[in-house]
Order: structure tokens, then sequence, then C-alpha cells
């Protein structure tokens, strides 16, 4: 039976599912809960310096919907607790000594001064918390008042801040980026430089779900105006994903350990993540839109991947794709693949040629009886046809023998491996060593 | 005092009226705003739909569902009337399930097609529920033509000729009109009077003049409309029905089937309406399967169908056969009745096995009594009285291209013509080619 047990910087959980800092954390009565349901810990909902700040009182949610109503993607206008600092403080340390055995994180959003943060992290220690992160990522409110990701835009201000807090505790310190930047390796790198134990990322990115095409305003609307909020749920998983891989690949952070969240939402995405270097993995959209017990699948299903795969604890895979991640002038220009069409399988729908002939390169024919064949002289590989096509491994890409002609090309597909650095019509290709 | 279903003879009132009420609701209730689009997610925008091929209309199914999709029902709507004017009666009557639906990629791929005429009912309704027509005339163009019949291709033929400019004026036997949409079809198929709501409907385009209660060859020659009209389309459908040719068969008790069913659609109170205790219905196809259906809901014991081949031989598909059997109907096939027995009306039907031989369905020799107060027969219909001078082809009007027939200046479509399934979808798709044939015709310079 694979273990799930995760030892993340010293934050020990039963399992590496933890509930992201955001509403489903915000009080002990649901951080209870959770626990109750199986979540291998929480980071709480991000403590502030009181006087507490205040929410909207209109709708704080906008949704993006797939068929049937399904939830891809969530925007929120929320700012962290508007509890006071004692009542949440409290708590913390109330569930902390019941349920010892789960990660219990604290999130922190104070101003840019070295006073606050250490004023803030003791008072947090006495929690008997096993871990503090850093909200620098939070991109609606708080950052116009000089905090959240008005601190993550800025590798300085992380650096600093990190330092200070690596000075003042004792406990684990992560650090939890923004996406809206341009290059994540850069302020990753700057909270390795100010000693942070971690980060965590993404955080939410800016959004505008939608515009009332009545009102005009954005949405969600309050009282006609809409501000930008943040966008997370499925529909962010694949940025956050290569957010991942760009620090786990790169040798400047490659060591620093990272909690992956972005639209977790099965098991299966807390592997992805996991094999591209994350160390635990936070969820919060799936919780907030199905509820806590969600954890049951997600946990179940991770054993039962891991054990048929013969993954006896999450180190096993940790990381395993990361080498997989190349920059695209390393990819093989010999790899020559071409569609081929399950003839069986086809439904005779033709996605596949109507993508194919109006997309770019009419590469695929409509024969009599609706029969699609795949014209391997025009067939560049791209994929699209897979991509559309309903049924599920109708259409699949195989390989060229190395040896046999490519029939678009005329060329013999070489076995060796070749990429663009090399290239000949690469102006900036280097003569074969 | 009430009657029960197991009262003899041929009488009314055998259910009480909430049941009747009941059995005779809409038999495909509309889908909700969030049913349809879910529904409308199932489809797959093909590439050269096979549901588009399948449509004697060629409404634009893809385009249609997508619009439902983007949430504009009433977009959706007007793609499809743009091809088919009766496109809300189409959506409730259509035998979807030999046409677009069999056709689409999911029904082969999962056997679950995309629910296309459900869609297309959501679609309708939404628009029609509006209010107000959605398409205007062209300028006028000066000329009239006569359109004979307001069943489904006159009217479909009345209206593209009124949109495209010309006056028409639309003539029917009947006091009003609809045709078979409005005599012809199962009653919990087209409830609350929505045959009459379309036509009037359909009408709000302007410029036709409607005259009811006027018959041709009674009231009117095609020679004269020949002379007054620029052009005249004939879409008479089929007056008579054929009759059973059995021993026995003048007694009282028989009735051809679309009378019933006729008489169920005009009916102020259906509970008022004779049905037998035991009901025999002679004949394979839809009217078959409709007067059954419908004695069985106004409360008939036992109902058998006799058919005389094989399931697969029926005019009633495959769904419609279900939908019979759901019902409690008997289908019985490969036989026929050869005699029907009873003191003052019908008691019993004599039914022969036959199978096919080298000369036709021969008698295997073999034969049962059905008892049986009432006999409907549904074995066919056939044109009335045609006037002079009009070729025929099979027992139907000959027709060349368009809709035309023999006689210069005269267009036929619908049941009435030779060729094309007798469905309202395919009458509503021949009066419309026959009205462009028409324009075409009378704007040559």
């Amino acid at each position: 039976m694979a273990d799930l047990h995760t030892d993340f910087v010293g934050i020990t959980s039963p399992n590496p599912f933890w509930l992201a800092s955001a509403p489903p954390t915000d009080k002990e009565y649901n951080v209870r809960r959770a626990f109750e349901a199986g979540w291998g810990g929480v980071v709480w909902k991000t403590l502030g310096l009181d006087p507490h700040i205040v929410n909207v009182n209109g709708p704080r949610y906008g949704a993006i919907w797939g068929a049937d109503r399904r939830l891809l993607g969530l925007n929120n206008i929320e700012l962290i607790t508007d509890r006071p600092l004692e009542v949440n403080l409290r708590e913390i340390k109330a569930v902390k000594r019941d349920w010892p055995d789960r990660a219990m994180v604290v999130s922190l959003m104070v101003p840019c001064e070295e006073e606050p943060w250490k004023e803030i992290l003791a008072q947090v220690e006495d929690t008997g918390a096993d871990g503090v992160e850093l909200n620098f990522g939070c991109p609606h409110g708080m950052s116009e008042r000089g905090m959240g990701s008005a601190v993550g835009q800025v590798p300085e201000y992380i650096e600093m801040v990190a330092r200070w807090c690596k000075a003042h505790t004792r406990m684990p310190v992560i650090v939890k980026l923004t996406p809206n930047i341009t290059d994540i390796r850069k302020p990753a790198a700057a909270a390795m430089r100010g000693g942070a134990d971690a980060v965590s990322l993404i955080n939410t990115i800016n959004s505008i779900t939608s515009v009332n095409l009545d009102s005009f305003s954005p949405e969600p609307s309050i009282d006609g105006k809409g501000a930008h909020g943040g966008y997370c749920g499925p529909a962010v998983k694949p940025i956050a994903l290569s957010m991942v891989s760009e620090i786990a690949r790169d040798p400047e952070t490659a060591a620093l350990p990272i909690s992956g969240i972005g639209g977790i939402t099965t098991w299966r995405d807390a592997a992805e993540f996991m094999a591209l270097g994350a160390g635990s993995v936070q969820v919060c959209t799936a919780a907030m839109t199905y509820g806590f017990r969600i954890v049951q699948e997600m946990t179940r299903g991770l054993e039962l991947w891991m054990d048929e795969k013969g993954h006896g604890c999450l180190e096993d895979f940790r990381g395993r794709a990361v080498p997989n991640v190349t920059d695209w002038q390393r990819l093989n220009l010999n790899y020559v693949t071409k569609a081929r069409i399950d003839q069986d399988l086809c439904i005779k729908c033709g996605r596949c040629y109507a993508a194919c002939e109006d997309t770019s390169h009419q590469a695929i024919a409509m024969q009599p009886g609706r029969v699609f064949e795949v014209i391997d002289a025009e067939c560049v590989a791209c994929n699209l046809c897979v991509d559309v096509c309903p049924v599920e491994d109708c259409i699949t890409m195989e390989r060229l023998e190395p040896g046999s002609i490519d029939p678009r090309t005329g060329r013999v597909v070489e076995a060796e491996y070749a990429n663009w650095t090399t290239h000949p019509n690469n102006p900036m290709a280097r003569a074969a060593e | 005092m009430s009657a029960t279903p197991q009262t003899p003879g041929i009488v009314a009132h055998r259910l009480p009226p909430e049941r009747i009420a009941e059995n005779f609701a809409d038999i495909a209730p509309p889908f909700t705003a969030h049913e349809a689009l879910v529904a409308a997610d199932r489809c797959y925008f093909c590439h050269d739909a096979p549901c588009v091929a399948a449509c004697p209309t060629s409404i634009d199914v893809p385009l249609f569902i997508r619009q439902i999709q983007a949430g504009q029902p009433e977009a959706a709507a007007r793609t499809i009337f743009e091809a088919n004017i009766l496109g809300g009666m189409c959506a409730r009557v259509c035998p979807t399930e030999t046409l677009c639906e069999q056709a689409c990629v999911r029904e082969a791929a999962e056997g679950r097609p995309v629910e296309i005429g459900r869609l297309q009912r959501h679609a309708t309704d939404a628009l029609m529920g509006r209010g107000g027509h959605p398409f205007h005339r062209a300028p006028p163009t000066g000329r009239r033509v006569a359109v004979v019949g307001a069943g489904p291709a006159g009217l479909a033929c009345a209206h593209r000729l009124a949109m495209l400019g010309h006056e028409v004026v639309l003539m029917d036997a009947r006091a009003k009109g609809g045709g078979l949409n409005e005599f012809g079809i199962a009653a919990y198929k087209t409830p609350e009077g929505f045959a009459q709501e379309e036509l009037d409907w359909l009408l709000g385009i302007g410029g036709i003049t409607v005259e009811y209660g006027r018959r041709l060859g009674r009231d009117v020659t095609l020679k004269a409309l020949v002379e007054d009209f620029d052009a005249v389309f004939l879409g008479l459908g089929l007056g008579g029905v054929n009759a059973l040719a059995v021993e026995g068969a003048e007694r009282d008790g028989l009735r051809p089937a679309v009378d019933f069913i006729a008489e169920l659609r005009q009916a102020a109170d259906l509970a008022a309406i004779p049905v037998g205790r035991r009901v025999v219905v002679v004949g394979g196809g839809m009217t078959a399967v409709d007067a059954a259906v419908q004695s069985r809901l106004l409360g008939a014991e036992e109902v058998t169908i006799v058919y005389r081949r094989g399931r697969e031989k029926m005019g009633a598909s495959g769904h419609e056969q279900d939908h019979a059997a759901s019902h409690g109907v008997r289908i019985v096939t490969g036989a026929v009745p050869v005699a029907l027995r009873g003191e003052d009306g019908l008691a019993e039907v004599e039914v022969a096995y036959v199978a096919e031989g080298p000369e036709g369905l021969a008698e295997t020799g073999e034969s049962f009594v059905l008892r049986a107060d009432q006999l409907f027969t549904a074995i066919g219909q056939r044109l009335g009285e045609l006037p002079e001078g009009l070729a025929t082809e099979g027992g139907k009007i000959r027709v060349e291209g368009a809709g035309r027939t023999s006689l210069p200046g005269v267009w036929a479509g619908g049941d009435c013509a030779a060729g094309g399934a007798d469905l309202t979808v395919t009458a509503v798709a021949e009066g419309r080619d026959a009205a462009m044939d028409i324009h075409a015709a009378l704007t040559k310079t």
C-alpha cells in the first residue's frame, strides 16, 4: 500500500493534500470538518493586523461554466480574513492542539515593514502552528494597499520580507507567488535569496469573468461596477503547471521546495503537479465547489495509482517529469509522426476534416460515405484532429519508422536526434562539432 | 352513469375526465431552458452534417443547435423557419427517429442521438411565444397565385410566395385550415390547439387571403383558377380512404381510422367520444398506431393492430411501434382480417395468417378469431376526385422537378403528388420548393 505521508520542509501531514489559504480555511468550524473529512493540512486564511479588513457586501465570486454548468473557472474579490486577529489565533491554537498530525500553516499579510512582521510571527508561533505562508499573491484589494501581489511583483521586496521572517521565527517560511508577472523564476529566486524554505504557487490570476451586456458592468457586479478579481479553478491548471515546471527546472531554483496550487480537482491533477516537482499540493476551488469530501477521492485515487505503478512513497515519483520539460529548440525534429484514424471507432462527424481543412493543412480527405482519411503527404502531425475528435483514441499520432520516407517532405526519416540548434535553416546554428 | 373499459359495445366515458386529460397531455413536454442547454451541448457541429441531409427540408441543424448553445433560441428558430416555416409542427410530429436523429453521429456512436426534435421545439416555441411574425414580405410583384389546400404543403407554398411579394389566395374544402396538421395527427402530439395557433402565426406574413369551405371541383374549377391566377398550386392531400374488401365489411362498427383521428382532434370533450371495448385496427402505418393508441387512451380494454406483413415493413417506425406497445396495444403481424361477424354491429373478426409467396401474400390456412366491437381501417388513403387533364402516376398527381404537373401553370405537392414520403415535413419541402419554382417562372424576364 502506497504511503502518502508527506514531509514538506519539515511540516508533516498524513497526505499531501492541503486546503489552500482561502474561504474554506477561514475559521475553526471549517477546518475541523476538513480534518475530519481527511485533509492532510490547511493553510489558514490570511491573517492581517487589526483593525481587520472588510469585504464587499455584494457578490464576491464569478464563474465560467462548461457543459451542464460544470464550474471551470472561478473568480473572487474576497480579501484576507475579516475577523479579528485574536479570534483567528485562538482558533488556530485550539485546532492544532486537537489535530497534531495535520499540517497547520498560517498565511500572513501585513504591511511591508519589519516590525509588523516580527510582531505577527511571534503571535503565530504561540499557536503551535507548523509554518507560515507569506501571501504575496493576492491580486485585488490588498495590492492597492501595498500588500499581496504588490509585493509579489517586486523581487527585491520578496527577498527583504522573506529575510525578516526567517530572522524572526523558527517556523518554516513559504512564500506564495503571484502569477501576474512575466517570469515566475525571478520572484522564486528572490524568495530563495531571502532564505525562504519554499514557495507555493500559483495564486490567482487577474480576471474579469464576463461582462453583463444589459448593464455593461463587469461580473461579479457590485452596484453596477466590477473590479478585477483572482481567477482559479480547473481552467488555470495548465498555467500553474507551466510555472511550477519553470521553477523546478531552473538550475538556480531547482532545489527550492514547491507547494503546487492551481486548479487541482482530482488525484490526477495532484500527481501531475508532484511529477513536476511539487512536494505538497493545495486545493481550494474544488473544495469550494464540491465540499470537503472530495479529498477521499484524491487520497484513494493517488494511492491506487501509486500502487499500480509501484511507487511506494511520494518521493518515488516526485519530480520525475521535470527532466522531460525542455525548451522548444531542444525538441527532436527527427521525430516524425502522422495522424491515423481508426475507421472502426470513427463516428463520421467530420470534425477532424473541418479542423484540418480550415486551420491550415488540408491533410484529411473526405471520401464517399463520410470516410475520413489522412493524406500523409500533407499531414504535419499537428495533433489538432486528435484534439477535436469527440471519440477517445479514434485518432492517434503514430511515429514513422526511421529509414522510411516521409511522404510530405520526400526525405528519409533519420533515426538520430536532431534539433533546431543545428538545423541548416537556423541562422544561429552552430556547425556540427 | 359512466361506462368502464369493460362496458360492452361502442360507448363514451369509459374513463373519468381527469384520466382522459392526463392521457392526452403533451406526449413530449418541452425542455426547460437548462435541459435545452445540456441537450444542445451534445451536438458535435458535424462537418456537412448527416442530420441536415436526412431532413427533407434541409434545416441547418448544427447551426440552430449552436445558436441554442449560445443562448439565442429565437435566432435558432429563425434558422429553422428559413428552411421550414412549419418547423414548430415538425418538431412535434416528425418521425425524427427515422430522419435527423437516425442520421445523428451520436446515434451511431452510442445509440443516443442529440434530441434534435425537442431542441427544435424549444427554439420554435421561444420565437413563436414572442408573438409577431419573424419575416417580412418583399415588395409586391403584382402576381397572384391560387393555393388549393391549406395543409402543410399549401401553407408552406403560400407563405413562401407571400414572402416573395406575390398575392396568394389560399382555399380549402374544410371549414378550417391546417390539413392533416389539424385533422390527421394524434391529439397528444399537438395539444392545446397548436395547429391553429401555428396557422394564424404563419398567416402573419400578410398577403394571403384565406377562403375556407371552397372545394375544388364543387365550388371552383381548376380551369377557372388557371384563367384567373398567374399560377396554381395544388396541395390537395389524399381525400379518399381505401376500404376493406372483406366479407361483412358493410356492418356497423367499422370506420376509417382517419375519421376517428379527426374527430378526436376536433372534439371539445374527448371523453364524449365513443370507443369500443375491444378494438381492432387494420393497417401498419402511423395512422394505425395513432388510432390504436388513442383508443386505449379513451379507455378501450383491448386494442389489436393487425398488419399483413412483417414488423420491418410497417410504415410506423420502431419508435412508434414501441409507443403503441407501451400503451398496451397488441401488434399482430403477417395476418389479415378475412371475415367480420356479429348480430347487429361487430362482434368478432376472423384473422388469417398470411405469408409471402411467389404470387404475393397467401393465406397459410391458419386463422383465429378476435372479439371486437369496433374496427378501424388504416390501410391507406388515395386521391379524391381529380380535375380533368392532370396526369397521374401510381394513383397520385405526376410531377416533374419542383412540383410541375402536366398542366402548364399548375404545380402540386404534398401527399397528393407522386414521389416522396407522406410526411408533414416532406409536404413542407415540396410546397416551399414549388413556391420557389413558381416565383422563378413568374419573375422570368
